[in-house]
């Protein structure tokens, strides 16, 4: 079935249950929230970047500091997301899969990363890998460079990120099941067969869902990656931390250029998670057919 | 020890040792670290950091703004992950492809420009000023900025879940003379609840800890508008490490009883 | 797999043209916020004069933030050739803490290590509606007062100290003192983290009738912001702020960036260096260039944290930290 169906069923439904006016203000409701919450600071944000016209804009953009810091940005995206969809899908395989003592924990292990204060993920590291740290001393006789390096930035980014890949997982693969799998195995495949010809195409989409949140949430996040950067000019600075500078350098239009360039990064990014989400109900819907 | 449900799956041991290693590695051995830092410090010495007057008053501050940004977000992610589910209409798809803009924006940017709009002379604020009240500065403000940092938290939980309930318990609780408010109280409520949960939970927590969008607009007067993590920076500043991990080691307690006991409800809700 | 092909390809285009390091020696400046403008140009002119000498071109990297959380940050192992932050007390801290630098520092370059210096002026709206002269005036009803929070920037502890000399030298006691500056505070609607989210709050957020700053970043924003919008005042006795400058010793003993490192921070004390402080609205050393510039900067009475509070160790404890007075004027309402 597809979505229009689905929705037409949906608009039936509520004209059916005689709510009309319920439904025009319950959607007015949400156009209204929806605008003071989230156009708004969106509004404020362009309005400001695009102050002095489209030429600030762009120099903002092309500028050599936005540009390494675009490049470091995206080398921690790079390295951060690949790490936490091997993890995300080994956790969610264990979690959804069996029944095991002490699963709760794990999965509130799993979400602890979203509840821990950025400031507190880039401390951590600072605790243990700064040169009064508890490795900080083999580190430095050794020449290593952790903190205020690229390691730092990508090991705060990972931190930040850790549960958004298997907590898009987990709940699809619990509602899989393991029936598939299970005649996969009967029919002789071996595990990786099994895991790549059943499981794989499965939660292909929810899979690219959580990475495309996860790479989202890479992009943008300030606080932990500020407290190991070491904010060095085209060095270790990422895009937010640049935002940052600029603003506080009283370059107010680059700023909010750079942060539109993020905002843009995001809104694609955003516009593929809908893409793979709408491919995800079309599938669940085709599978609730059979 | 573990009891599997399906003996012929292979991989429990590989997944769940990568899984454990990973975690260990990146979340826990680091988060320890802050532990054993904490630990150098006696219980009396804990306690004067922990009972300090600005310590407690920002501990309030904090929670209570977190708590009254999730009850927020309680009502308007429900209310946005409602309509989003159950009706068309024009923007839904621009609404729903944008819900999760908050994770992506960097929480800096997001608080420029929440406090460029909420300020006095700001194009909310004006508003707010001419009604003689101040957003901007207030813990007002403070709510503000996290419910549009962990707006999406709730939204996105109860939305799958919502699309998963079967009309045909609606249609049949109305056929059966239910008015909307009992659907809803009967119906959608227990359906709906542990899926709200989750999304209260990780919202309350997220906010508790959030620093780059509330520093702008929080004004962080000491007593009155400073949040927990600006008190673990001023702590740094001072370089008293043992200070600031001690108040990280609080809020990492809190929050994690939070989410376990809300992990654990869920199971009980689901599998009674 | 799409993934895969979109992970490798934002892997590879990042490699390729990550941050790589230039062949020329680097040493890197960790600063302040206030002065990067001040840097920028100061580098530029620095590199000239050093390769005129025949030595190989020098690329200075620069890392601005708090003063405060950059002397952590290079404490915690930032690889920082030189420091030039906002006071002393953070610099004895890399000494104290980090053991990367001897507790004699300062007598190593001249003038204690400052080889520029500022104060604490008022700025106020065009027309100064409020008529905000003195220090006297900010506790006046209905004055709202932008400062940043002393805790986190080491400019609002020169703000507090300068307000606190004032008012003991005008009520006679450090009650007293004590008492004006509690009144200040309340006066005070928004604590910003550093002295530039203050001077952001009252230029761009229009909050507040006057903002303590530095006196170049009152001057800087004055540039910045044309103008027609504001105005500084001097006040009639305020301090004299000392920012000073070191070369961190580990840290160029490992790097061998020793003797770029010095010569970097002495050519900040030469004619042009002083000139280029000048023109970053820094009070130059140099008596020849602080005549050339004398117009610029307001004349009023200084007094210094040395002579007057004892230095940064003797402030710090008693004004700053937990339990202070800072503390107390907050807790005690």
């Amino acid at each position: 079935m597809t979505t229009t169906t689905l929705s037409a069923s949906a608009a039936a439904n509520a004209a059916r249950r005689g709510s009309a006016a319920g439904r025009i203000a319950l959607i007015t409701g949400a156009w209204l929230t929806f605008a003071l919450f989230l156009l708004l600071p969106l509004y404020v944000v362009l309005s400001e970047a695009l102050k002095l016209g489209f030429g600030t804009f762009f120099t903002a953009l092309v500028e050599p500091d936005a540009i390494s810091a675009l490049k470091l940005t995206l080398l921690a995206v790079g390295i951060s997301v690949p790490l936490n969809l091997v993890f995300g899908v080994a956790a969610a395989w264990c979690v959804s899969k069996y029944e095991f003592r002490g699963k709760s924990i794990l999965v509130t292990l799993i979400d602890l990363p979203f509840s821990v204060s950025p400031v507190i993920a880039g401390l951590i590291y600072v605790l243990l890998f700064g040169a009064q740290g508890f490795f900080g001393e083999w580190l430095q006789e050794r020449d290593i460079q952790i903190i205020f390096a690229l390691p730092g930035i990508v090991l705060a980014t990972v931190f930040v990120t850790v549960p958004f890949v298997a907590r898009e997982l987990i709940p699809l693969m619990q509602e899989q099941g393991t029936q598939e799998e299970e005649a996969a195995r009967l029919l002789g495949a071996n595990g990786w067969q099994m895991f790549w010809h059943v499981t794989l195409p499965n939660i292909k989409w929810g899979l690219i869902y959580g990475v495309v949140l996860c790479a989202a949430r890479a992009m943008g996040e300030f606080g932990a990656v500020s407290v190991v950067s070491g904010h060095i000019r085209g060095y270790t600075n990422t895009l937010p931390l640049h935002v940052e500078i600029l603003y506080n350098e009283y370059n107010h239009v680059a700023a909010f250029s750079v942060a539109s360039l993020l905002l843009a990064l995001a809104l694609v990014i955003l516009l593929l998670k809908q893409w793979s989400e709408a491919r995800l109900s079309r599938l669940k819907s085709a599978g609730d057919e059979e | 020890m573990s009891r599997r449900i399906s003996p012929v799956i292979p991989g429990f041991g590989l997944t769940l040792g990568y899984t454990l290693v990973y975690l260990s590695l990146l979340v826990l051995i680091p988060l320890g670290a802050m532990f054993v830092h904490a630990a150098q410090l006696s219980w009396d010495q804990i306690w004067n950091i922990v009972s300090a007057p600005r310590v407690v008053a920002a501990l309030k501050l904090s929670f209570s703004t977190a708590l009254c940004a999730a009850v927020l977000n309680g009502v308007i992610g429900t209310l946005l992950a409602w309509v989003l589910v159950r009706y068309t209409f024009p923007g839904r798809r621009l609404i729903d492809a944008m819900i999760d803009l908050p994770f992506a924006l960097p929480t800096a940017v997001a608080g420029i420009a929440l406090t460029a709009l909420y300020a006095p002379a700001g194009l909310v604020g004006q508003f707010a000023t001419a009604l003689g009240f101040k957003i901007a500065y207030t813990p007002l403000g403070i709510t503000l900025a996290l419910t549009f940092v962990t707006l999406p938290f709730v939204v996105r939980t109860i939305q799958p879940v919502l699309a998963d309930i079967p009309r045909e318990v609606e249609e049949a609780a109305a056929c059966l003379g239910a008015k909307p408010f009992q659907i809803f109280r009967h119906v959608l409520v227990p359906a709906l609840l542990p899926a709200w949960l989750t999304g209260f939970a990780l919202a309350f927590a997220r906010g508790v800890g959030e620093y780059g969008s509330v520093i702008f607009i929080a004004g962080n007067m000491p007593m009155k508008t400073e949040i927990l993590p600006l008190l673990i920076m001023v702590k740094l500043d001072q370089y008293d490490y043992h200070g600031a991990t001690t108040i990280g080691v609080l809020m990492l307690v809190v929050s994690f009883i939070l989410l376990l006991l809300i992990n654990l409800l869920q199971r009980r809700i689901e599998r009674p | 797999m799409s993934i895969r092909r979109f992970a490798l390809a934002a892997l590879a285009s990042a490699l390729i043209a990550g941050p790589t390091a230039a062949a020329s020696t680097e040493i890197l400046n960790v600063s302040y916020d206030p002065t990067r403008e001040l840097y920028q140009e100061y580098n530029a002119a620095f590199n000239k004069h050093w390769t005129a000498q025949g030595k190989e071109a020098v690329t200075v990297q620069q890392s601005h933030g708090g003063s405060g959380k950059q002397a952590r940050a290079v404490i915690d192992g930032l690889k920082a050739d030189v420091v030039t932050l906002a006071l002393a007390g953070d610099i004895d801290e890399l000494n104290k803490l980090g053991k990367l630098i001897p507790a004699d520092w300062q007598s190593r370059l001249p003038q204690s290590s400052t080889p520029y210096t500022s104060t604490i002026v008022f700025l106020v709206r065009k027309g100064n509606p409020k008529g905000i002269k003195d220090w006297g005036d900010l506790t006046k009803e209905g004055v709202e007062v932008i400062t940043p929070n002393p805790k986190t920037s080491g400019g609002a502890r020169w703000n507090f100290l300068a307000a606190w000399a004032w008012a003991k030298q005008t009520y006679g006691s450090d009650a007293k003192a004590q008492e004006y500056v509690k009144n200040l505070y309340q006066h005070v609607p928004v604590l910003d983290t550093g002295a530039r989210g203050s001077t952001i709050t009252f230029v761009n957020n229009q909050i507040g009738d006057v903002l303590l700053a530095w006196e170049n970043e009152a001057f800087l924003a004055l540039k910045e912001q044309g103008g027609d919008q504001f105005e500084i005042v001097a006040p009639r006795l305020s301090i004299l702020a000392e920012p000073p400058v070191a070369v961190v010793d580990k840290n160029v003993d490992k790097k061998g960036t020793r003797e770029v490192a010095t010569a970097y921070l002495q050519y900040l004390y030469s004619d042009e260096g002083q000139r280029i402080a000048a023109k970053h609205f820094y009070r130059p050393r140099d008596g020849k260039v602080a005549a050339e510039f004398a117009k610029q900067f307001p004349q009023l009475k200084l007094v210094t944290i040395d002579k007057d509070f004892g230095g940064w160790k003797e402030a710090q404890p008693k004004f700053f930290n937990d339990g202070g007075v800072f503390d107390q004027i907050y807790q005690a309402q």
